[in-house]
């Protein structure tokens, strides 16, 4: 049982300088670290963007929780939370961790055997603390968590949390991260944390095979409890998690080609979805949840059609030959949508409004797919291959570009072909897949910061196409 | 129809001496309606104690029926103290009953006597309506389909330039050809697969694949091939024909596929 107050969405953080303000989720330091990529490269697409009130990294030690108790089955537990905890908060991207070995001796479990002034202190130096206890207690799982300011002697608890759950790893797991969204709730400017959050991916059996199959997969954020979500036997693809996170659209390959498929996460099955002719794929949610953006043929050429979210009253969006894929809307307003199309030969990344008016192109040249706008509306992340062509030697990577500037960033480089990008609910991760050969059957899911930082893979290969829950 | 039927009797005896061979003639020179008495004076002693074997007779009327239809069917037998019939169960020494089989039966009797037992059987005959046949003339139009030799010899693929859903030249020869095949082969139906090189992001592959095979079925339709005879299917990246990272490969994967659509 979560004892936690309901967690609310703050509104959104004052810009009191809207010139400077660029992307929430690109705090001070990102950009610090993307200002010399972009002067190395000669743009002058730069992003002018500031601390946005997160603030500079935070100095949080992270310390072991006490054990209630000597028994072997808490010590494993323990492992688990510890090991948890400290991961969420380390690629939170918005804390400086202590390093476990300026860590002051001793183990407080409670805030009566708290020292602050060992934390505050150097060689630590910490300006926040969290700590506290687990064990068992009876048949439950219970956790004492705390956070404490380490510069305020005099009131330092900041948070204070009690978590009872039965004694699985699974539930060790869990409330390392959903203690771990409280203090990223707290500290990191009101946004609330992604621990909880889950990612969707299609899972590639027998690639580079004619037997391949792609099933829908799902993970935490962090890569544990992978676990498959279709059984189709088919290819699945491009994975896409409604806003409240109880359905699943897709695309599956049948006798007629690919259509949309529908799959209730709440009833554990597929639900109907009406199949129409043509190639039917890459659906999109709108932010309310009620409507589907996707790619569909049945009159010819591929263009964006929208339905409502059960594949009634389908309208087309666009109308120009040479394939129109990969809808995203804007999901902070819904209003507009940026998508894929080669009306221009190789395909460039486009926005539109949501019924179809002001297109307009966003990428100047190479190959740009797979859009992905970030939770505050501003940014669009995509893949993009700068040199593309016959014997080029460009790789396609991740890039991030302004909306109303069109100013971008790389964020990854020279390490294969990258694909997919797709927002942490934060803004301040992104997902995407990577495959160093470029071959199918290597890809695999990897997660970074939205400034292209702390790479680390999620998965091994064979999983491609992330799709990030939106909470 | 009515057919009486002269029902083979087997006799079944306890054998206690030499009568045995005696018996064993009445079994082989049987088939008699009444099965005359023996001789008491040639038996001896013996065999005039024994009752005599039980008869029976079975017939239906008719033979066969079409489904739906009844029969009934009817019995005599002699000498006999319990009589059963298969399907049925204990029936009177003599009767009739009304039965309406679903499928062709055989009707068995078995007469039981202080004599032994005796069995007789009718067979009846159900007609079952059978699924029509094909039509002379559908089975006409799959040999029209043609072999598929045929169909590949003259249904060349199409290949495609790098990013490129135009037809090349050889692609729009190769197109003629195959026009012409399917006009002179009104009955074939086509399925036309679009697929794409491994290079490129999926979801915009399977664009690119859906153009390739609509520009394959627009050349066939403008020479002539019927719209509704024509399937299109994009495979985009998904099915790769090839799977080696070389120039000859990827132009391999880059193609319309035509194959029959059975």
């Amino acid at each position: 049982m979560d004892c936690s107050t309901s967690k609310s969405r703050q509104p959104s953080r004052p810009y009191p300088f809207r010139i400077l303000a660029m992307v929430v989720s690109l705090a001070a330091a990102f950009v610090l670290l993307a200002l010399p990529v972009l002067h190395a490269l000669g743009q002058d697409n730069i992003f002018t963007g500031t601390s946005t009130g997160a603030a500079a990294t935070i100095r949080l030690a992270v310390a072991d929780f006490k054990p209630l108790a000597a028994d072997p089955q808490t010590a494993a537990l323990k492992t688990t939370f510890d090991t948890t905890l400290y991961a969420d908060l380390a690629s939170a991207g918005i804390f400086d961790i202590v390093s476990k070995s300026l860590m002051p001796p001793g183990t407080p479990g409670a805030p009566s055997e708290m020292q602050l002034q060992s934390y505050s202190n150097a060689p630590a130096s910490a300006s926040f603390v969290a700590f506290g206890s687990l064990g068992m207690v009876g048949s439950k799982l219970i956790a004492n968590g705390f956070l404490f300011d380490a510069k305020n002697l005099q009131y330092p608890q900041v948070l204070a949390k009690q978590y009872s759950e039965d004694p699985t790893e699974d539930s060790a797991r869990q409330i390392a991260h959903r203690f771990a969204d409280e203090i990223i709730l707290r500290l990191g400017g009101g946004t609330p944390g992604i621990a909880e959050s889950k990612i969707y991916y299609v899972k590639i059996s027998g690639g580079g095979t004619p037997n391949v199959t792609k099933e829908i997969w799902e993970m935490d954020y962090d890569g544990a409890n992978q676990h498959a979500i279709t059984h189709l036997g088919t290819i699945s693809l491009s994975p896409r998690i409604s806003p409240d996170s109880s359905r699943l659209a897709f695309s599956s390959l049948g006798r007629n080609g690919f259509q949309i498929r529908m799959y209730s996460l709440l009833l554990g099955r597929a639900v109907n979805f009406p199949e129409v002719g043509g190639t039917n794929i890459s659906p999109a949610w709108s932010p309310d949840g009620r409507e589907i953006a996707y790619s569909s043929s049945r009159t010819d050429t591929p263009e964006i059609w929208i339905s409502d979210a059960s594949g009634n009253l389908a309208r087309r969006i666009t109308s120009f030959r040479g394939g129109n894929v990969s809808p995203t809307y804007n999901p902070k307003t819904g209003a507009q949508i940026a998508f894929v199309s080669g009306r221009t030969s190789v395909p460039q990344i486009y926005i539109m409004n949501s019924d179809g008016s002001a297109v307009q192109q966003m990428t100047d040249g190479g190959y740009a797919t797979s859009p992905s706008w970030s939770p505050n509306g501003q940014v669009i992340a995509f893949a993009w291959d700068r040199k593309y062509g016959p014997g080029a030697p460009g790789g396609q990577d991740i890039y991030v570009m302004e909306a109303a500037t069109k100013k971008w960033i790389q964020l990854t480089h020279d390490g294969g072909r990258c694909d997919f990008p797709s927002w942490s609910p934060d803004g301040r991760h992104i997902v995407y897949a990577n495959s160093a050969d470029g071959r199918e059957a290597h890809t695999r899911i990897w997660t970074m910061l939205a400034d292209g930082s702390q790479r680390r893979p999620l998965t091994g290969p064979g999983a491609d196409m992330p799709n990030w829950s939106w909470k | 129809m009515t057919q009486s039927l002269r029902l083979q009797i087997f006799r079944i005896r306890s054998v206690r001496s030499a009568l045995c061979l005696a018996v064993g003639l009445a079994v082989f020179t049987g088939c008699h309606k009444k099965s005359a008495p023996a001789n008491p004076a040639s038996l001896g002693p013996m065999a005039t104690e024994s009752t005599p074997a039980p008869t029976a007779n079975l017939t239906a009327d008719p033979l066969a029926i079409d489904l739906g239809q009844s029969v009934v069917l009817n019995w005599r037998t002699t000498n006999a103290t319990s009589v059963a019939i298969d399907g049925i169960g204990p029936v009177n020494v003599n009767g009739t009953q009304t039965v309406s089989p679903s499928n062709s039966t055989n009707f068995h009797l078995v007469a039981k006597g202080d004599g032994g037992i005796t069995e007789a059987s009718v067979r009846v005959t159900v007609r079952v309506p059978v699924a029509p046949t094909v039509p002379a003339e559908a089975a006409g139009a799959a040999a029209e389909m043609g072999s598929e030799e045929a169909f590949h010899q003259n249904v060349a693929d199409i290949f495609f330039d790098y990013d490129s859903y135009t037809l090349r030249p050889e692609g729009d020869a190769s197109a003629s050809k195959a026009a012409a095949y399917l006009v002179a082969h009104p009955d074939i139906r086509v399925v036309i697969g679009g697929y794409c090189d491994d290079r490129g992001s999926a979801e915009y592959n399977l664009a690119l694949g859906e153009n390739r095979a609509n520009a394959a079925k627009t050349a066939l339709v403008k020479a002539g091939v019927g719209a509704n005879r024509i399937r299109v299917v994009s495979y985009g990246k998904e099915k790769q024909f090839c799977t080696e990272e070389t120039d000859s490969c990827w132009q391999q994967n880059r193609r319309a596929q035509f194959s029959l659509d059975r």
